[in-house]
């Protein structure tokens, strides 16, 4: 595989009010920065409970990196910290660093609601708010100030031909998100996942609640976005890991046990802990 | 401007940096609006004690606790004493919790067992809970022209063969401590039902079980299990309708007959401090203003009191019942 | 066995003593009341002692306009105290305190309230007045519309609030245009519940509202009020005016039964 990590083309350029546009699918690779997210020595706490200890991480950006391991290892306590959700819950503290691009996510002097507006985030259950599809999805924008009707509908059609959406819903975009299939709902969140344009979307377990249908469906998707997002996905089901990342880290109770290629990880791992919960032997 | 980057458009790349200048968050007036109004809402209640106290101190200071050991109330001559009027008030609620706690109690354990097909206990629920909607001054005006007939006819009956009781004692008024309280039983009997169900609802379903693997009956199950188990439920429901029949007002002043003299009869007039409150405000000047707010002090104090104790012994209730289940 | 069937026959007839009672009332409001019910009641002055003719239309405009005030004073106070709570702070002692505060105002009699604002606007002002009357009820439903808000706001789905805050929305985007229109049924019923309640009340606006003969010019003055009207006309010796007691009673069991049947259908669904 050719993989391109060097960041040749420096710094990404600042563009705004583009306009809508469908991806272009292309052969070429994108190139990558390798220390895009950086995680330094990260640990963090329920309460007095020490769920991740000293975890230490590299992920490039436009790739798509999976996190795996058993239930309660805490990938996804660990990716809910990208965009700071776990804030939300009290009492939790952490000691160590996350930064994005070099800088801190926990510096002060970074608000967490830009944070969370530049990352995207794609739950387990899906979470569509009770209005229509169109107001779910202008929803990031309206709370940006973005009210230029004619930007809100391409970013709809955009969004919604990027979740592979937009054929079955162009006809009802007012009617309630909640009379679509579950399939359909989650296809709808990473829609509007995507609306504001994120850098970066972090996927928690999102297919797990879909049917084999829905779910191919999804990591069909999951393929095509990584062109232009870097993603995160947890997942319990190491065959999509294996289908749709590129990078696969594997956590075992709070530490980070292995960290490399996908391929590399399910066919040749380092780790004898890392081999025993591919073959199954536990988690 | 680069747009792509081989071959695929750049989407918002920008740096994360810290000083993005696309957002700067606003201090949140909404959330200052909303603080304001939790503390509008403590400072409210004890804006009320506070204004109540200070409207009452010019009683307080001149008459002291005679106040409540007094038996004379006389606007008139400046003579103001409220035992009648607390004596009152005590017993008309008892003896409304008395009729009101049986009643309350059967109905409870009819919707909460299964005597009867869930639509019906759901409707008898509805009319119970529609009995507590029903206003204090529509009970007073059905009373005037229903209970007090009944009370005065049968009441007649009752001093003529056992009014050598105190109790009992003639004539009988239509206006009286009887009739109040009867009125009464029946609008603290919805929270009597309505607290104890919820108390027998609980009672985890391996208890029943238990009771009845061993060759209970039901009813022997009811008495020996359920309602032995729910009873601190019970208990506090029966506190918080006392306190809610104190503080009962219109249909009391309807129907008490308001006099201001101690008898021991059922059947003679009497008078709640709610009572007085209603039918003396409009009319008060000067010391008696004071002396009204005292009583109403009094009030507030005697059902604050029994409404805390019911709290208490309602919530010891809850985490009884759940170290059973 | 003969125990059983004589505790289930006893507990039968002891619900059904209850039943008569209401039933008794309900019939009397409606037989007494019915015969005078008609537009008029609703458009004319209350008569005079000793006359006849006329309505209560000036107790009901005055129980509307004391009813609108107490909302005005409550419904706001209630609400974003609710909002607090449960959004903002679920977890620290300034909602603690509010929620402690909110269950000891439930337990304040209702004359109580009317005492207060006697004490508050009328002896201040030196003058009986429908804003007293106002004051005194909303000190009322204040709890009520607190504690359903605060009910109805629990009621909204987690994940909302969830998928805001993902997309970058602040606390108040997210509790303003996500959860409280998610509540807004329930926090309606509940303001509903609260108003057929203050307009059956009487104690607390009959000695800050008083009454009045006549229809109501401005809110610094005495008005009249359906509930005070019956209170009023219920001791006097003359039968028309006992009869428009009891289709006042009418009015208001009416609007109770309504309401309440109303806050079972919209609020029942969203609990399950």
């Amino acid at each position: 595989m050719s993989n391109d990590y060097t960041s040749s083309e420096a710094h990404p350029i600042q563009v705004s009010n583009e306009t809508a546009l469908p991806y272009e699918l292309t052969d070429v690779v994108p190139p990558s920065e390798t220390n895009f997210i950086k995680v330094n020595d990260f640990r963090f706490f329920y309460g007095k409970k020490e769920v991740l200890h000293g975890v230490n991480l590299e992920i490039p950006s436009r790739r798509v990196t999976s996190f795996i391991g058993p239930s309660g290892c805490g990938k996804s306590t660990l990716l809910r910290n990208f965009n700071r959700m776990n804030e939300l819950i009290p009492g939790v503290r952490h000691e160590g660093d996350i930064t994005i691009h070099g800088t801190s996510i926990f510096d002060p002097s970074v608000e967490v609601i830009a944070l969370r507006r530049r990352i995207g985030m794609v739950f387990q259950k899906s979470n569509p708010f009770p209005m229509s599809i169109y107001g779910n999805i202008v929803y990031p924008l309206r709370i940006a100030g973005q009210g230029d009707r004619s930007m809100l509908d391409e970013t709809v059609e955009r969004c919604l031909r990027s979740a592979a959406l937009w054929d079955e819903v162009k006809d009802r975009l007012h009617e309630s998100a909640l009379g679509l299939s579950g399939g359909q709902m989650q296809r709808l969140c990473i829609a509007r996942a995507i609306a504001s344009r994120p850098e970066i979307l972090l996927m928690d377990e999102p297919c797990s609640a879909l049917d084999p249908i829905a779910t191919a469906k999804v990591e069909e998707l999951i393929i095509e976005l990584k062109r232009n997002f870097t993603i995160i996905i947890v997942t319990h089901n190491m065959h999509q890991a294996s289908r749709v990342s590129e990078l696969t880290a594997f956590f075992y109770l709070g530490n980070l046990v292995e960290f490399d290629e996908t391929r590399k990880i399910f066919t040749n791992p380092s780790k004898l802990q890392t081999e025993e919960y591919i073959t199954g032997r536990f988690g | 401007m680069r747009t792509r980057i081989g071959g695929v458009p750049i989407l918002n790349t920008g740096t994360l940096s810290p000083l993005t200048p696309e957002y700067r968050r606003n201090p949140d007036f909404f959330k200052g609006a909303c603080q304001l109004a939790c503390i509008l809402t403590i400072l409210l209640l004890a804006f009320i004690f506070g204004e109540i106290l200070l409207k009452a101190w010019p009683a307080i200071h001149q008459f002291g606790f005679g106040f409540i050991t007094g038996t004379q109330w006389s606007p008139n001559r400046g003579v103001f004493g409220v035992l009648p009027v607390l004596i009152g008030t005590v017993e008309s609620s008892f003896l409304a919790l008395l009729v009101a706690l049986p009643l309350g109690l059967s109905i409870a354990l009819f919707i909460s067992e299964d005597f009867l097909p869930n639509s019906l206990r759901q409707f008898i629920r509805f009319v119970v809970e529609l009995l507590a909607a029903i206003p204090s001054v529509v009970y007073g005006l059905w009373g005037v022209f229903v209970v007090i007939p009944l009370v005065q006819k049968y009441g007649t009956i009752l001093s003529d063969h056992f009014g050598f009781l105190p109790l009992f004692a003639g004539p009988a008024y239509g206006n009286s401590l009887l009739t109040a309280s009867l009125v009464l039983a029946l609008m603290v009997l919805p929270t009597i039902t309505a607290i104890s169900r919820s108390s027998l609802v609980v009672v985890p379903y391996s208890l029943r079980e238990g009771s009845y693997a061993l060759g209970a009956t039901r009813w022997e199950t009811i008495l020996g299990v359920i309602l032995p188990t729910a009873s601190p439920g019970i208990v506090a429901s029966a506190i918080l309708a006392f306190g809610r029949a104190m503080g009962e007002t219109m249909a009391v002043a309807m129907l008490i007959g308001n006099s201001q003299r101690l008898s021991w009869s059922l059947l003679s007039p009497s008078n709640t401090l709610s009572a007085l409150l209603a039918n003396q405000f409009s009319e008060a000047d000067g010391i008696q203003i004071s002396a009204l707010m005292y009583a109403a002090a009094l009030l507030v104090a005697l059902t604050l009191v029994v409404n805390i104790a019911g709290e208490m012994v309602l919530r010891q209730t809850q985490r009884a019942t759940s170290v059973l289940r | 066995m003969l125990r059983n069937r004589f505790l289930t026959g006893l507990c039968i007839a002891l619900s059904l003593l209850t039943l008569f009672p209401l039933i008794s009332i309900v019939i009397l409001v409606i037989r007494n009341g019915l015969p005078l019910i008609s537009m008029n009641l609703f458009t004319q002055l209350s008569p005079a002692p000793g006359l006849e003719g006329g309505g209560f239309g000036n107790a009901i405009m005055g129980t509307l306009v004391m009813v609108c005030i107490s909302l005005l004073l409550a419904v706001p106070l209630g609400i974003l105290s609710a909002v607090y709570i449960n959004e903002y702070a679920p977890v620290s002692p300034v909602s603690s305190a509010v929620r402690f505060v909110a269950k000891l105002l439930t337990g304040i009699p209702s004359i109580i309230c009317g005492v207060f604002a006697f004490a508050a606007v009328v002896m201040t002002s030196q003058h009986f007045s429908a804003i007293a009357g106002g004051v005194a009820l909303a000190i009322l439903i204040l709890p009520i519309i607190l504690l359903t808000s605060e009910q109805a706001l629990m009621g909204v789905s987690v994940s909302y609030r969830e998928a805001s805050y993902g997309v970058g929305a602040t606390p108040f985007q997210t509790i303003w245009r996500i959860v409280l229109p998610d509540a807004m049924p329930a926090i309606m019923t509940g303001i509903m519940l609260a108003v057929s309640r203050a307009a059956g009340e009487t104690a607390p606006v009959l000695f800050t509202a008083l009454f009045s003969q006549n229809w109501i010019t401005s809110v610094f003055e005495p008005t009249a009020s359906l509930s005070v009207l019956i209170y009023n006309f219920a001791s006097l010796p003359y039968a028309y005016h006992i009869k428009l007691a009891w289709s006042a009673s009418l009015v208001l069991v009416t609007l109770v039964t309504l309401t309440n049947i109303l806050s079972q259908m919209i609020f029942s669904p969203k609990q399950r």
